[in-house]
């Protein structure tokens, strides 16, 4: 095990460890969009983690299930963010 | 220590370092704007700083270009994605954090 891989393993436990902060966020978050943006930020913890141990193990195919994760991540923050409101467009 | 290791090594733990900042501002600031403020910009960039890392060390590869796409994904859709939830959450009335002194 060389140093890079210590050190990918150990950067991917911390973005675990911030992404355990965000779910205290879900669970408490007063309003629906706190609960929105605490998702979308675990979520690109979760892609930064598959990038991560995809280097880390030298698995390159996981690469394609993190740009998968991203583009579905990103398509929940603009549905949601669309049909919780009375009104055609978003941006 | 090769210059590669310590460059991931700088890398990863500026991402790192940005993700646990926006974790503490998801979780210790007042309203639905600040906590965006806080989570879309500190987590872009840990994001950017940490998949460079990973890009880095796939070296020359095929894999290091997806990560870069991923990468350049990730810094358009991040705050794309904040500014269409708190523009939803500015149409449902929810009121912005004041102090007392300014409502005056």
């Amino acid at each position: 095990m060389t140093l890079i891989t210590d050190i990918l393993f150990g950067a991917a436990a911390v973005f675990v460890t911030a992404s355990l902060i965000a779910v205290y966020r879900i669970l408490r978050g007063p309003t629906m969009p706190d609960r929105v943006i605490a998702i979308n930020v675990l979520g690109s913890n979760v892609v930064i983690v598959i990038a991560l141990l995809a280097a880390a193990i030298g698995e390159p195919g996981a690469l394609d299930i993190a740009l998968v994760y991203a583009l579905l991540n990103f398509l929940l923050s603009i549905t949601i963010s669309k049909f919780t409101v009375d009104r055609g467009e978003v941006l | 220590m090769e210059i590669q290791e310590i460059v991931v090594l700088l890398l990863a733990a500026g991402g790192v370092f940005f993700a646990i900042v926006a974790a503490i501002g998801l979780v210790r600031l007042p309203d639905v704007y600040t906590r965006t403020h806080s989570a879309s910009k500190s987590e872009t960039f840990g994001a950017v700083l940490t998949l460079t890392a990973v890009a880095i060390t796939f070296g020359w590869d095929l894999s290091s270009l997806k990560t870069v796409l991923l990468l350049v994904f990730m810094f358009l859709t991040n705050p794309t994605a904040a500014h269409a939830i708190v523009r939803a959450a500015a149409d449902q009335d929810i009121e912005p954090w004041t102090t007392e002194d300014e409502e005056s």
